[in-house]
């Protein structure tokens, strides 16, 4: 085995651990305060128990939906950055969230999910995560060739446009509905319904797995677009596959837990500086270290003016948001 | 090796180049040169498939290159371009070993031996190997272009195609990349097209030039027989002074100022 391949599974074991600490802290903290130690004996013996039904029914379905959210964030995060060559595009900053946004609320009016069912909301956040991510491209693109300068300045006017025509829709919805939005459109992991917790954790797996098989190309890709298709990388093929994975991982994670910006910007960031900017492991590390940071947020959110709570979308966006000033302010980068 | 058959080419609704065929055989060091926006780019984009040719077709070892699978053309023919530019640092032999992404399986994440050993040969080949563990970034104008020449030949092509690989670089570092392409082309029996701005270094190191002028073959053959004054000054609208090398006996050209010019005439 050589070095390389020592190092990597080296840092997936560390965030490995990362992760099961954040996991397990995040089980155990919270206004029914429920001590660590006793953590294993109710798993042993406490069904039935009310501490067992706040551990296993609240707070582990959060837990397991703040993984699959915030990996799957940040999955879309690393494969958007590879491809454009830019720290400073995700899918919040490049209006994608936005447009997922819009297309769940737009479900939510025309009452969709009466006919397609739950798994429409994740759809409607698919198609309008693709819608967006179309429209964003083909602004910035001229005669073929991708203006990355242009890129993140239509992707914050796209998704000025998709809040606005939330607004309206919040406008003309009934009081149940704009309630419902409203807490959903701040991000919160709270989701009772466990289908769509199951369905998120097979598509971050699976968006995963798939974009995985891309590293190589995402490599390539770090060296521009002209020099990966000399290296004999289907560019154009490679880059409509990817949009349509980054769309799914996006449309459905805002779909299950509403808009949650900056996860896809700070964690592969981050990640980067530890292991590097080869997809093959930033891929793993960015999954592990996105859901060990949505949790830990999550855990932040509930707690912090515990009994009350914060919707998650606060936190990251306070956090990414400085971070995302502090890069800019640092490096210079192409907006 | 490669053939271009009466190709025309350009961006948009502009032809940048019009009936362009030549033929270069195997084993050839070919220099293509010609003043600013003559189609020297445009060609070689045509050549490595960036560019869509509007008529024509051009044949590499007797096929039709549009006809190549991406991974099959790039096992075949690699690119250097006037700077390339990594979106995130990494070390020389990542960089380097970026070249073997043609050869790589669709579930082949890990290089494999014969994958380093071939990166290691193109790095001793380019003189890079001594700083294999340093970052893309921290390199010279000269060593990174050593070392896109490196990751060029890790994709064991038959043709090498270079676009001003001279650029930006002084005459210590222009010598250091033409000697290392001869080097490639004579013992390695490597084909190479290379654009060149600077004629002399045409002249020294090229075996046959192609001019090209507003998009047309202006003329092809030996350096002798493309750098004339007489041709130079009708194409460059320029005046000059050839001379021989006299070690080389190649042609080289003086250029000639206005003022001084005035002085003679």
């Amino acid at each position: 085995m050589n070095e390389k391949l020592i190092s990597w599974l080296g840092w997936i074991f560390v965030l490995s651990g990362v992760l099961i600490l954040v996991g397990a802290f995040s089980l155990s903290v919270g206004s029914a305060g429920i001590p660590f130690k006793k953590i294993i004996p109710l798993i042993l013996e406490g069904r039935g128990t009310t501490e067992y039904s706040i551990l296993f029914d609240i707070r582990l379905p959060r837990i397991i939906l703040g993984l699959a959210v915030g990996s799957a964030l940040s999955v879309a995060g690393v494969i958007l950055q590879g491809m454009f060559r830019n720290p400073l595009v995700e899918p919040y900053t490049l209006g994608i969230s936005g447009g997922a946004a819009l297309g769940v609320c737009l479900n939510s009016l025309l009452k969709l999910d009466r006919i397609g069912g739950i798994l429409s909301i994740p759809a409607s956040g698919f198609i309008g995560a693709v819608v967006v991510i179309m429209i964003v491209y083909s602004l910035s693109t001229r005669k073929g060739i991708l203006k990355i300068q242009g890129l993140l300045l239509t992707g914050v006017m796209i998704s000025f446009i998709s809040s606005s025509l939330i607004m309206l829709i919040m406008s003309i919805s009934s009081i149940e509905d704009l309630h419902g939005i409203i807490f959903w459109i701040m991000g919160s992991l709270e989701e009772p319904n466990m289908i769509l917790i199951k369905v998120m954790v097979l598509i971050s797996i699976l968006g995963l797995c798939i974009s995985y098989l891309f590293a190589t190309k995402l490599n390539a890709f770090n060296l521009g677009e002209e020099e990966a298709l000399h290296l004999g990388v289907d560019t154009e093929k490679t880059k409509r596959l990817l949009f349509i994975l980054a769309s799914l991982l996006t449309g459905c994670a805002v779909s299950v837990a509403g808009v949650i910006g900056f996860v896809g910007l700070v964690v592969p960031h981050f990640m980067r500086m530890f292991v590097g900017g080869d997809h093959r492991i930033l891929l793993i590390t960015s999954a592990l270290g996105g859901g060990a940071f949505l949790i830990l947020c999550d855990t932040l959110a509930r707690t912090i003016i515990s009994p009350l709570e914060l919707p998650v979308g606060v936190i990251t966006g306070i956090v990414g948001g400085i971070i995302f000033v502090y890069f800019l302010s640092r490096k210079q980068v192409n907006l | 090796m490669l053939e271009v058959k009466d190709i025309t080419c350009g961006y948009d609704e502009k032809f940048v180049l019009s009936r362009i065929n030549f033929k270069i055989k195997k084993g050839g060091l070919w220099g293509i040169i010609g003043p600013n926006g003559s189609g020297k780019t445009t060609l070689l984009k045509a050549m490595t498939r960036i560019l869509k040719l509007r008529e024509g077709e051009i044949f590499f070892e007797g096929n039709n290159i549009a006809e190549f699978g991406f991974r099959e053309f790039a096992q075949k023919v690699a690119f250097v371009s006037q700077s390339s530019e990594a979106g995130y640092n990494m070390t020389i032999e990542e960089f380097v070993l970026l070249g073997r992404i043609p050869y790589r399986r669709q579930f082949q994440f890990l290089e494999s031996k014969h994958d380093e050993e071939i990166a290691k040969q193109a790095m001793i080949l380019t003189d890079t190997l001594r700083f294999r563990d340093r970052n893309i970034g921290e390199l010279s104008g000269g060593e990174r272009q050593l070392a896109v020449i490196a990751r060029a030949l890790a994709q064991e092509p038959r043709l090498l195609i270079l676009d001003e690989p001279t650029a930006h670089l002084d005459i210590t570092h222009q010598i250091r990349v033409l000697d290392l392409v001869r080097r490639l082309n004579r013992q390695n029996d490597l084909t190479v097209i290379v654009v060149l701005h600077d004629l002399n270094l045409a002249s020294e190191y090229c075996d046959k030039l192609i001019l090209l002028s507003k998009g047309l073959i202006h003329k092809i053959g030996s350096p002798q027989e493309v750098l004339t004054y007489q041709i130079i000054e009708e194409v460059y609208d320029t005046t000059v002074v050839v001379e021989k090398n006299p070690i080389s006996s190649k042609p080289y050209i003086l250029v000639v100022s206005e003022e001084e010019k005035a002085k003679v005439l």
